[in-house]
């Protein structure tokens, strides 16, 4: 099993879900997040200070998959978060050991 | 006697929205400091409502209006207590002197502007003062240099037009009245002024924020902010109509010019940070309004309309600007009092020089007036300066103005009054017994 992550633009979420559940995803965890990448976020004024905003808002979107789905789920977000623009943000998998379902005790993939 | 009933109940309705101004203050800089220090900043307006309710009766009205003594102060023994000023000997009621409505009006109206100056100076020492350390320069600042301010320029002292005062000694007098009499409406050289410079020497003696410059300190409620705003804004009405002593022409003159510099003020400022930042933002709103009511205030009865959009236009753009300086010239004046109330006060005090429609420069009244205008701003400021310098650094030397590095870093509210805004101790249970 794989842990897909995705840190996405805020404004990305909600075609991003509908993209993995049109894609077959029945569950998925969102949370929020920030940070930064190579931009290092921005400099503003505000009330005659300069401020370097260098946490930026994020979201975060994990997705628990079989092995063989991670490229496709990966592609998925990857394509519906895209605007080209800086700040788009990143996606990553890692691997994961085991699942369990709480409300059954099942484990593995049955869990998923 | 008969009294008059409408200016009556309009002074008390006055005195009432001049009070509500200082929790007003307290959810305006309550909302511009951090999370970490919201109710510290609000019991230091709420803290000034206190010391100086009871102090005022004792001996805050004697030193104001009583017996003058060297054009400085009232004698505080004259009327301590309010002896004598509410009933005189007969049982009669005592009348104003200011219209025909009893006296105790006076003192109901005139303790709230006491109040709200000195509540103003607490924004600038915002987040890192000992309580007990302002409680105490609270009751000596209002009594060392609001009540003689007061005096000089309300109480007929050496600001007014007396034939005593510094107006007469430049220009001569006329029927026994300076013949160019300064003019502050509702507290331009008192109260903004006064409060503005009082900040300024506070935050020189004490120092900067730790992190002044390096870590952002963004408001962190601007909802509380605008809600101050807008309770200023009301409570302002009380300030400048109130100052006419009467229901009548001048007390609408004054709330229309009141209402006027605040929305050109507001306009201005976030025209100028609008060029400059690139956003035009609530607290420039909030602050832009509040800008324009400073130096409308001591002009409200002395311009036309007209005259007051161009006041508060300017005082709205100075302000965005002034309101900068502090991180030029590296003091930490924490919520702008000095950009917005001193700066603010100035373009009001020196103003009216300009606009005034009777004796102004732009009105063919001369240079006169303008130049009582700059001598009574000059004096305030000095007066004020010298004043709060002395008390700040008796205090500074005895009692200490600063609270331990960890106090301010981990949040005053929690170190010096045990209670968070938003957040509880955590953890823990009750081990009080409750008896059932």
């Amino acid at each position: 099993m794989k842990l897909v992550t995705g840190i996405i633009q805020p404004h990305r979420l909600d075609d991003v879900k509908s993209a993995l559940e049109a894609a077959g995803v029945r569950g998925m965890t969102v949370s929020e997040a920030s940070g930064y990448g190579r931009q290092k976020g921005h400099t503003e004024v505000y009330r005659g200070a300069e401020y370097t905003v260098d946490l930026v808002p994020k979201v975060r979107i994990e997705v628990l998959v079989e092995d063989e789905d991670a490229g496709v789920v990966t592609g998925v977000i990857v394509q519906a978060a895209q605007t080209g623009k800086i700040g788009d943000g990143k996606v990553w998998t890692v691997p994961v050991d085991d699942v369990a379902r709480v409300r059954t005790g099942e484990h593995g993939a049955a869990a998923l | 006697m008969e009294w008059d009933t409408g200016a009556t109940a309009w002074m008390l309705t006055s005195a009432s929205l001049v009070l509500l101004m200082t929790p007003g203050l307290a959810f305006f800089y309550g909302g511009m400091v951090r999370a970490k220090s919201v109710l510290n900043m609000m019991m230091m307006s709420f803290g000034a409502m206190g010391v100086i309710g009871v102090i005022y009766v004792l001996w805050g009205w004697s030193m104001s209006y009583g017996t003058d003594v060297g054009g400085i102060i009232g004698n505080p023994f004259d009327q301590f207590g309010l002896s004598g000023t509410i009933f005189d000997s007969a049982g009669e009621a005592v009348s104003s002197t200011l219209g025909n409505y009893p006296q105790v009006v006076d003192v109901a109206f005139q303790v709230t502007f006491a109040i709200i100056t000195t509540a103003l100076i607490s924004g600038a020492i915002a987040d890192r003062v000992k309580y007990g350390s302002w409680m105490v320069f609270v009751a000596i600042w209002v009594t060392l240099s609001y009540f003689p301010l007061a005096h000089m320029v309300w109480g007929g002292g050496l600001l007014s037009a007396s034939p005593d005062g510094i107006a007469a000694a430049i220009f001569g007098t006329t029927d026994g009245v300076a013949s160019v009499a300064p003019i502050d409406f509702a507290g331009g050289t008192v109260v903004h002024i006064n409060a503005g410079v009082a900040g300024l020497v506070l935050v020189l003696l004490i120092g900067a924020r730790k992190g002044f410059g390096k870590e952002p300190m963004r408001p962190h409620n601007l909802p509380f902010v605008m809600l101050g705003a807008a309770l200023l804004w009301f409570g302002w009405f009380g300030f400048n109509a109130g100052s006419a002593f009467g229901a009548n022409a001048t007390a609408g003159l004054a709330w229309v010019n009141t209402t006027t510099a605040a929305a050109a003020a507001m306009l201005a400022w976030l025209i100028t940070e609008k060029i400059r930042d690139g956003h035009a933002t609530s607290l420039g709103a909030a602050s832009g309004v509040v800008a324009g009511l400073v130096a409308i205030t001591p002009a409200a009865g002395a311009l036309s309309p007209v005259g007051s959009i161009f006041l508060g236009a300017i005082a709205g753009a100075l302000c965005a600007l002034a309101v900068g300086l502090k991180y030029r010239f590296g003091y930490d004046d924490s919520l702008d009092v000095v950009g917005v109330h001193l700066v603010g006060g100035l373009v009001g005090t020196v103003g009216v020089g300009f606009f005034a429609t009777e004796t102004g420069l732009f009105y063919g009244g001369g240079f006169d007036q303008l130049v009582v205008q700059v001598v009574i701003a000059v004096v305030a400021m000095i007066f004020s300066g010298v004043v709060t310098l002395v008390i700040g650094l008796i205090i500074k030397n005895t009692l200490g103005w600063r609270v331990s590095e960890d106090a301010e870093v981990g949040g005053i509210d929690l170190a010096v009054h045990g209670e968070g805004a938003y957040e509880t101790l955590g953890g823990g249970r009750v081990i009080t017994e409750v008896r059932s």
